[in-house]
């Protein structure tokens, strides 16, 4: 389908979107934790300067932050669109958004150090496709940090020191303990995906997965809705704030996803996205039509 | 709030307490884990003078050069500094340093030092990398260009009222330690 062959320039602005635009569900999330913390101290300062930085950051259109992360994108498609050609002009448009500056060159070679400097390498970007029934091809896209990616865990259930066993109970205390454990140093205040079952590999693409949910909505299976916003509440109860100075904003939102476990295995998967929790997506219809729905 | 101005003698240095917001202004210089094990291999005469009574920033800029061959900071929040750890206690003593920028914290090693040489750490907002840009309107010069490459290079810097927070102080006291420890009260408190 000719329409799904010329989507470089697309792809190119849903990156310098989501690096230089903060989503509005994040920004309002920050201002509303600015809003709770005592005025002058340390915590409302920290947020102050992260609100201003992400104003003047979409005022000139330059990255929120200079790392700008892993783009790990979810793609639906059509019956019949080629998914090596979608995965083509993807890679092609982090080359371009890198030449442009939208992205640093974040692609470093692990076994001879040195960058490949163009942004792309083995695994950068991460693509996941899905053929669906819509005629349409809907691309969502998060910029991962690697600061924060440094404090994510996954937890094998039941675990003793933290006496969790292989329930929502357990999940709890596996998912405290991450906070607890990450402090200020994801650039906290932190959005956190969690998977709970699945195994090493699917638990955190699930977990990953659960950051392109609107920092404000109902989890449709009630008991992880009711596990979410107790793990939101008593996350911020620990008092380690933004950037670890102390405060009651350390989280921004807990979003909790699902999946089916082998007998022998019950995970808990921690993803830690930083405040610049930086997301787009956009949907191109079979005309060609392209619709930003972020 | 409090303006620092660098270079900066050691008693106004050990004025300062963990809590305390400073903004600084004046001449610093950037490194991150290249340049730190660089300046312990050897003593590094020629960066001395622009590393003495004033601070270190753990800094891997996003760098623009201008048509006249003077550079800009286009980006420029903090990294993580306790990778430097093993270094940064015994690089403040030798270059007679007065603190450190980065983001994270640091850990007993360097504590001791601050206490031991007279400087501080100073923690700044991870991720503003455009605010924290707007406040170095000046590249001065920069050393190790060709061999680190632009993240690693150590990059002399003009500052204007950058905004940071003492987490580690000149007497001890560390805002991660305080902050870790009330956390995990309140952690133990709630998985009673
Ligand atoms: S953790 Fe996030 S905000 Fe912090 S430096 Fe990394 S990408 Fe930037």
């Amino acid at each position: 389908m000719a329409v799904y062959e010329n989507l470089v320039e697309t792809f190119v602005e849903l990156i310098r979107r989501a690096s230089t635009q903060l989503p509005d569900d994040v920004v309002s999330a920050l201002e509303k934790g600015k809003a709770e913390e005592q005025k002058t101290g340390l915590a409302e300062k920290a947020l102050g300067t992260i609100l201003e930085n992400v104003e003047l950051a979409r005022s000139i259109s330059a990255p929120i932050c200079q790392d700008t992360g892993t783009p790990v994108v979810w793609i639906h498609h059509p019956v019949g669109v080629s998914t090596r050609a979608l995965a083509a002009q993807f890679h092609e448009a982090v080359r371009t958004a890198t030449e442009r500056k939208f992205l640093r060159p974040n692609a470093v070679d692990t076994l001879t150090g040195r960058n490949t400097g163009t942004g792309a390498g083995r695994g950068i970007p991460f693509l996941h496709f899905e053929e669906w029934d819509e005629p349409r091809v809907e691309v969502r896209m998060i910029l991962k940090g690697g600061g924060s990616e440094n404090v994510g865990a996954q937890y094998k259930l039941p675990d003793s020191r933290l006496k969790a066993g292989r329930d929502l109970e357990g999940v709890r205390r596996a998912v405290l303990d991450a906070v607890f454990e990450a402090q200020g140093k994801g650039c906290a205040p932190g959005v956190l995906g969690v998977c709970v079952g699945g195994d090493r590999v699917s638990a955190f693409e699930m977990s990953k997965r659960q950051l392109l949910r609107p920092i404000v909505d109902t989890n449709p299976i009630p008991e992880l809705a009711e596990l979410e916003e107790r793990l939101l509440r008593e996350g911020n109860q620990l008092g380690v704030g933004p950037m670890g100075f102390g405060g009651k904003t350390t989280l921004l939102a807990v979003k909790i996803g699902v999946l089916d476990r082998l007998p022998a295995c019950y995970f808990v998967t921690v993803t830690y996205m930083c405040w610049a929790d930086r997301k787009a997506a956009v949907s191109i219809d079979e005309g060609g039509e392209v619709t930003w729905l972020s | 709030m409090a303006e620092l101005k660098l270079p900066v003698s050691e008693e106004e240095i050990r004025k300062l307490k963990v809590g305390d917001f400073v903004e600084l202004s004046g001449r610093m210089i950037t490194g991150r884990d290249t340049a730190h094990h660089w300046l312990m291999q050897d003593v590094r005469e020629d960066v001395m003078p622009y590393m003495k009574d004033t601070v270190i920033y753990h800094c891997g800029p996003v760098v623009a050069k201008n048509d006249d061959g003077s550079y800009d900071f286009v980006a420029a929040g903090p990294t993580t500094s306790i990778r430097e750890e093993p270094y940064q206690a015994d690089v403040i003593g030798r270059y007679g340093l007065r603190g450190v920028i980065g983001k994270g914290g640091m850990g007993a090693k360097t504590l001791a030092g601050l206490a031991e040489h007279g400087a501080v750490y100073l923690h700044a907002i991870g991720g503003a990398a455009q605010v924290l840009a707007r406040a170095i309107p000046k590249v001065e010069r920069v050393f190790m260009l060709d061999e680190f490459g632009v993240p690693e290079a150590m990059w002399v810097i003009e500052v204007d009222r950058f905004p940071v927070v003492v987490s580690m102080d000149s007497h001890g006291g560390s805002l991660h330690d305080e902050v870790e420890g009330e956390s995990k009260r309140r952690l133990e408190e709630l998985l009673k």
